[in-house]
């Protein structure tokens, strides 16, 4: 591994000194971008560039990459999926628009899991994305590409979005930062709906500084998204370096448990946990242990595929090849909707939303839907209550370092795999959550997770910008002997 | 042959006039030019969300009040799923789970006697894109497609023709009279799904037979006789009646099976996840209650009551709202109720229809038709003079008072000007003069004269008053 100098901060000083140009900052990440796309797939477009917008702000002339499920127009956007393959949109996202006229110069489009639903990193219709650390390994998903090229330096951060844990998963697997903020604080206008309730757009960095530089700028109420929070004027960039005394954090017993886990590495990757814990308690934070009842805690990851596919299965009902899309057959409007369907998808999508269907169904909606948003209610119930008491949870990221290909696919398992799947805890309340690296296993990055109470995203900040500081892994990028 | 208890349901769709789309900001308009009114959150472009129209739920919960509907502390929206090409998203958003109104009535009168319509719901949902079929293709026209539509349902409780018809009139009058719809069949502003079911036993209903999509009240009203029938011949042939949804064509004047139940469509309804819980606030319903006009059931039984008219004009004044306005603001202006309704359900209606008017379009004062009433009140010009004179006035786009005075039909009861006509027709004929002081009964005569002299408009009893000073003055 090594260490990058280009956080924001310093190319604003470097660009602000003239230095550099925006120009020659494009340059450089359109180069490396280039470089490494044989071997990692990060973009599914790597742009040439345009006159930025005149702005003051701090990301002017900054270059970055946006996941291809972001809505831009006249630049490609295909979400992964061959029935996007050639769509060309209309009208911008917000928060592309937002860069955009904050003067941020766009790189390229990166790689995500087909419809951002899958976590590997393999189901793109361009091809799989290899992990920079380790092309033997999967890079997570599924803001594949995004996370990617952060830890590759070729831009200092990236936007994606997360679902269950699609940006701060794959950030663990690959040594960045990955945060998604509180429900509503950055616009979904423009992200294309994988699971609506539960989707969220974020931002990946190799600090928390840069985190929150970013969200900064494109965080605000959107009349285009009803979902969106009314502005409270705080600057998170201020805030994280503010003195907020010692705080109090727990994590989930049953869920952290070396019982629970089967491989040595899972064991390691808790060693790893509980020496980041104590690292932090050293820090002066408080962390306590909690129980939950096992039985609800096995029932996230159910709940989360029943939730997310019957919406996926909805949202994803626009993609029939009659008003736009890469339209498949001419005998019949039945025909026509079918064939590009058919075509469209890859097995693991159709699989999804036949899922999705299912639980929807009349006579399963009851026990399968209903269900399913009951059980959410009750975790989120129970994490609010622990949010009054607690300023926030930290956990492992993950439940181990990134996988080979081939270790894993989306075929549903009968173990519950709590270490792998309580990321999306966060997604069920909009909770604030950041993964931040931690450390090495078997020479790939872990990372752990910090979440917290709904609208404490600056105070989240804070105590991640406080962590980091002292686990020595902010401004980690893959070492040239890695690559 | 068996007579059978019929009973019908309605659920009518109603475009509301706002000024854009329920969820877009793109135009609600008719007459565009074809997928003018459309943008990315119409067309369902990927990443696009909705955003509520405030107009559309304001007007949708003036109905609803107007309804007597209970009314939701929250509003909330749910996604009727199914694929087909007027629908862009893949779903519709509706409101399956918490309707806008629910448990509400409507007041009619059928023939004279009042009944209450028993209101399931009514929902606020969105329009789906036309759909147009050519031998070998299709055109889709996006600019319906998104419009905010208010779906009323009712209970199964209308039991003849009549009293459905009844109905829609009155539903389409309240939609106009909240200002929430033109409510135009014939730009497809009101539409109608019917129900229909036949029974032996009165105290059940027989199966439900559904007909989609019916444009017209007359249409209804030929779709449920040629139901009724078709059903009363299976009936009475021994058949079953297979629930079904059945489609008919005006044209053939038939309906066709499109569906039966075993394929009844799962819509796998979910609450919309893009849009928010709003709050409806007592304030904005008792703002919205203060909003509500008296409505054609109270209007017509306030005409009867208050002013004496019968209930035939009473039903033909509050038909249109605009009508209904003038009336009143006649009789706040002093004009009689009476007279009015006359004048307003004979010469005024039957001009306006004769050139396919609204009476906010024609010159017509209140001021003016109530001074034409006056004159007609006091004897000063005939019935018959002032409905000529008024439909001249209305024909010729003229103020009617105006057309009196330029007509010279209003009578003179001027004394000086009567006098000045007895002067000269009497120095014309001094020899009557003479012949009415030695007895001769020339006195009509006389008068007759001056009639015609004035056109008939001296004012018959003033004249003989100052003829007879006139001739004594010439004794």
């Amino acid at each position: 591994m090594r260490f990058s100098d280009n956080t924001i901060s310093n190319l604003r000083i470097k660009l602000d000194k003239g230095e550099v140009s925006s120009l020659d900052l494009f340059n450089t990440a359109s180069a490396l971008a280039y470089k490494y796309q044989d071997d990692c797939n990060l973009f599914v477009s790597i742009l040439d560039k345009k006159d930025e917008e005149k702005s003051n702000s701090v990301l002017s002339g900054i270059p970055y990459a946006l996941k291809d499920n972001i809505s831009t127009k006249g630049i490609l956007t295909t979400a992964s999926s061959n029935i996007l393959k050639d769509y060309v949109p209309v009208y911008d996202a917000t928060v592309y628009k937002k860069l955009k006229e904050s003067g941020a110069v766009l790189v390229g489009k990166t790689t995500l899991d087909e419809l951002a639903m899958g976590g590997s990193g393999i189901t793109a219709h361009t091809g799989i994305v290899r992990n920079p650390w380790d092309k033997t390994r999967q890079i997570g998903g599924s803001s594949s590409g995004s996370v990617g090229v952060v830890s590759l330096d070729i831009v200092p951060f990236s936007i994606g979005s997360d679902t269950g844990d699609s940006i701060r998963k794959p950030a663990a697997y690959c040594g960045v930062v990955g945060y998604k903020p509180t429900y509503g604080l950055i616009s979904r206008y423009g992200l294309f709906a994988f699971a609506s309730s539960l989707d969220h757009v974020g931002v990946i960095a190799r600090n928390v500084k840069d985190i929150s530089l970013v969200t900064d700028i494109i965080k605000g109420h959107d009349d285009k998204d009803m979902t969106t929070l009314e502005d409270d004027g705080v600057k998170f960039s201020d805030y994280i370096n503010k003195d907020i005394g010692n705080k109090k954090l727990f994590y989930i017993k049953e869920i952290c448990d070396y019982n629970t886990v089967d491989t040595d590495e899972s064991k390691l990757v808790l060693d790893n946990f509980y020496d980041t814990v104590n690292k932090v308690k050293s820090l002066g934070f408080s962390v306590s242990e909690v129980s939950i009842d096992k039985d609800l805690l096995n029932a996230i990851y159910p709940t989360y595929m029943s939730i997310s596919c019957a919406e996926a299965t909805s949202n994803n009902a626009n993609l029939v090849g009659i008003h736009f899309g890469n339209r498949i057959g001419s005998k019949s409007i039945d025909e026509i909707m079918f064939e590009t369907r058919t075509n469209g998808f890859s097995e693991l999508i159709k699989r999804r939303f036949i899922l999705g269907s299912y639980i929807l169904q009349r006579e399963n909606q009851e026990k399968l839907y209903l269900n399913a948003c009951r059980i959410r209610r009750l975790l989120v119930e129970k994490l609010t209550d622990l949010f009054k008491e607690y300023d926030g949870m930290i956990m492992p990221a993950t439940g181990g370092i990134a996988p080979k290909f081939g270790d894993k696919s989306d075929n549903l398992s009968d173990k519950y795999l709590l270490l792998e799947n309580h990321l999306a805890l966060a997604n069920f309340g909009g909770f604030p959550s950041i993964t931040i690296p931690s450390g090495f296993v078997n020479k790939m990055p872990v990372a752990i997770n910090i979440t917290s109470g709904i609208k404490t995203d600056a105070m989240l900040l804070n105590m991640a910008s406080k962590i980091e500081n002292s686990l020595g892994y902010k401004n980690m990028i893959v070492g040239d002997d890695d690559v | 042959m068996m007579m059978y208890k019929v009973v019908i349901g309605l659920e009518v769709h109603c475009q509301l006039n706002t000024k854009s789309k329920n969820f877009s900001s793109s135009l609600n308009s008719y007459n565009s030019l074809v997928n003018s009114n459309i943008s990315s959150v119409d067309l369902a472009y990927p990443g696009t969300l909705p955003v509520v129209n405030k107009e559309a739920v304001y007007k949708s919960l003036k109905t609803a009040i107007a309804l007597n509907c209970e009314i939701p502390k929250y509003l909330s929206f749910d996604r009727k799923n199914y694929f087909y090409p007027d629908l862009p998203k893949g779903y519709q958003i509706t409101q399956m789970h918490n309707p806008i109104g629910k448990n509400g009535y409507l007041m009619i009168n059928v023939d004279g006697v009042d009944k209450k319509v028993l209101i399931h719901d009514t929902h606020l949902e969105e329009d789906t894109a036309n759909l147009n079929h050519y031998s070998n293709y299709s055109l889709i026209d996006y600019n319906r497609c998104g419009i905010p539509l208010l779906e009323t349902v009712t209970e199964p409780c209308l039991y003849s023709i009549k009293e459905a018809i009844c109905f829609l009139e009155a539903l389409r009058s309240l939609f106009i009279y909240c200002g929430i719809s033109d409510a135009r069949s014939d730009k497809g502003q009101i539409r109608c799904d019917v129900n229909v079911s036949l029974s032996k036993d009165y105290n059940k209903l027989g199966t439900r037979v559904e007909m989609k999509n019916i444009n017209t009240f007359n249409n209804v009203k030929e779709a449920l006789e040629y139901e009724i029938k078709r059903q009363t011949e299976i009936l009475n042939n021994g058949g079953k009646i297979i629930q079904e949804t059945r489609r008919y064509d005006d044209n053939l004047k038939q309906s066709f099976s499109m569906r039966n139940k075993v394929d009844a469509i799962d819509y796998k309804y979910f609450t919309e996840p893009n849009i928010p819980k709003i709050k409806i606030s007592d304030e904005l319903i008792t703002k919205i209650k203060e909003e509500i006009p008296m409505l054609q059931f109270d209007l017509v039984n306030k005409y009867i009551n208050e002013y004496n008219i019968s209930r035939v004009d009473a039903t033909t004044i509050v038909k249109d709202r605009k009508i209904s306005d003038f009336y009143q603001l006649c009789i706040n202006k002093g004009g009689n109720p009476i007279y009015l309704a006359n004048f307003i359900t004979g010469v005024i209606l039957s001009h306006l229809n004769k050139f396919n008017l609204s009476i906010d379009k024609i010159k017509l004062e209140a001021d003016s038709l109530n001074k034409l009433l006056d004159m007609v009140i006091n004897n000063k010009i005939s019935n018959k003079q002032a409905k000529e004179v008024l439909t001249k006035a209305l024909e010729e786009d003229k103020d009617v008072i105006s057309l009196v005075n330029s007509l010279n039909i209003s009578q003179i009861t001027n004394k000086d000007e009567i006098l000045n006509v007895v002067k000269e027709v009497l120095d014309e004929n001094p020899n009557l003069v003479k012949d009415y002081h030695d007895g001769k009964k020339v006195f009509d005569y006389i008068i007759g004269q001056i009639m015609k002299k004035t056109k008939g408009r001296a004012n018959p009893k003033l004249t003989s008053i100052v003829l007879k000073e006139e001739l004594d003055l010439r004794a």
